[in-house]
This record gives C-alpha cells, sequence and structure tokens, in this order.
C-alpha cells in the first residue's frame, strides 16, 4: 500500500519535508500515518488532518492511494 | 458562481463589475453584498511589511467550490464570487473579496458575511508575515466580531 503524505506552512518548516511517500504503508488511520512518516514525532496539539482534499480525524481510516495531508489552524481571508 | 485563487495582484471593484456584466445576472439582481479584505500594515502591535500567504491549491479550490454551493442553498442568492489571493502580499493589497448578488438584500448580505467567516475558519490558507524583527507565521486569524 502506498499513500501520499503532505505537509503545510509552518508544520512543512517544522518537519522539513513538503511531501513524502510512504510505500507499504502498514498504517490504518491517518494518526498512524503520522507516526509511520515522522518516525513517531510527537503530533503537536493544533495539527489538522485532511484525507484525499477533505477534512478529517486522527483515527480517520486510510487506504491505498490516498493522500493525507497535515496542517496548522489556517489563517486566511 | 465562481471561486479563484490568484497569485498576482487584482482590483476588487473592477472584478465585481466585471463579474456581473459577464454573469447570467440580467436585471433581477436588486442586491449586492461585497467583503473586500486587504492586508494590514500591523498585527499584535508591531509593523508588518509584507505577506506571503500559502495555500493547498487542490484542497482550497475544491473548499471554496463547495462553500458556494452550500451558500447557494442556505440562501435565495442570484450568483456569488469569491477571490483569494495567494504569493507575496504587500500592505494595503487586497488579499479576499467575497461578493453575493440577490433579488432582496439580506439573502446577499447574510450570504456575504457567512461565505467570509467560513472561508477565515475553515478554507486551507496560511500567512507568513514579514516583520521588522524577521518572518512569523500567523498562528490564528481575529475574531469577526
Amino acid at each position: 500500500m502506498s499513500i501520499q503524505v503532505k505537509f503545510f506552512a509552518s508544520l512543512r518548516e517544522k518537519m522539513g519535508m513538503s511531501e513524502i511517500k510512504i510505500e507499504s504503508a502498514s498504517a490504518s488511520t491517518a494518526g498512524e500515518v503520522w507516526d509511520q512518516c515522522t518516525h513517531n514525532a510527537d503530533r503537536p496539539m493544533n495539527v489538522l488532518v485532511a484525507i484525499n482534499l477533505e477534512y478529517a480525524q486522527f483515527d480517520s481510516s486510510v487506504s491505498e492511494g490516498d493522500e493525507v495531508a497535515f496542517f496548522p489552524p489556517v489563517t486566511g481571508g | 458562481m465562481s471561486a479563484h485563487i490568484l497569485a498576482y495582484p487584482f482590483d476588487p471593484f473592477h472584478s465585481i463589475i466585471e463579474h456581473q456584466q459577464h454573469s447570467d445576472l440580467g436585471k433581477q439582481f436588486g442586491a449586492t453584498a461585497s467583503f473586500i479584505g486587504s492586508m494590514r500594515d500591523f498585527n499584535d502591535d508591531a509593523t508588518v511589511t509584507g505577506m506571503v500567504l500559502e495555500h493547498y491549491p487542490d484542497m482550497t479550490q475544491r473548499y471554496l467550490d463547495d462553500l458556494e454551493q452550500q451558500a447557494r442553498q442556505r440562501w435565495d442568492l442570484l450568483d456569488s464570487l469569491i477571490i483569494h489571493r495567494v504569493g507575496k502580499i504587500n500592505p494595503a493589497n487586497p488579499i479576499v473579496l467575497i461578493a453575493c448578488w440577490s433579488a432582496h438584500r439580506r439573502a446577499a448580505l447574510d450570504a456575504c458575511d457567512w461565505l467570509i467567516e467560513e472561508l477565515k475558519h475553515n478554507a486551507p490558507f496560511w500567512k507568513k508575515e514579514t516583520r521588522q524583527d524577521g518572518e512569523r507565521w500567523v498562528e490564528h486569524n481575529t475574531d469577526g466580531h
């Protein structure tokens, strides 16, 4: 299974990468994707997650080919 | 009904007129409500000299399109327009335009208010300010009230 993972804004800078593809992902939830791609880094309290361009929860399920994005609170407008 | 994300400056007043002239509004609309958000040269008592707006391209476009659909379902709108800047922005530059057209004023006013609040709270954009002492990510938006 492969999952495309993206990071945005301050989280991208903190993680030192904008995206990474996880091959042979064993993760079944967005939270487990975080753990796998960050090597179990502490997750900031305010981090938001989206799966396939829709807001999701960290216990939301992920599937083969999904795009999972992590980012800080939004500040547009 | 359309939402645009622009990487270059725009004139929101011209955009309203242009959209109105090229839409199917005809002569049905009796109300046009708009909100224009521009970049301040201060934040938290510090001088801000510039800003970079980052976004999540595919998700942002989808989110803005969905917002307009929701507004059309909630209010009796004839048309709506959202324009939002990304990239490098200077003080006084417009950042966002929301415009709503309806037959009567309440629908346009309420939809415009709802759209800008939903956009500010949920659309995936992020501001990075340039201050005299360096760059800083904006961590939260101001209260809308």
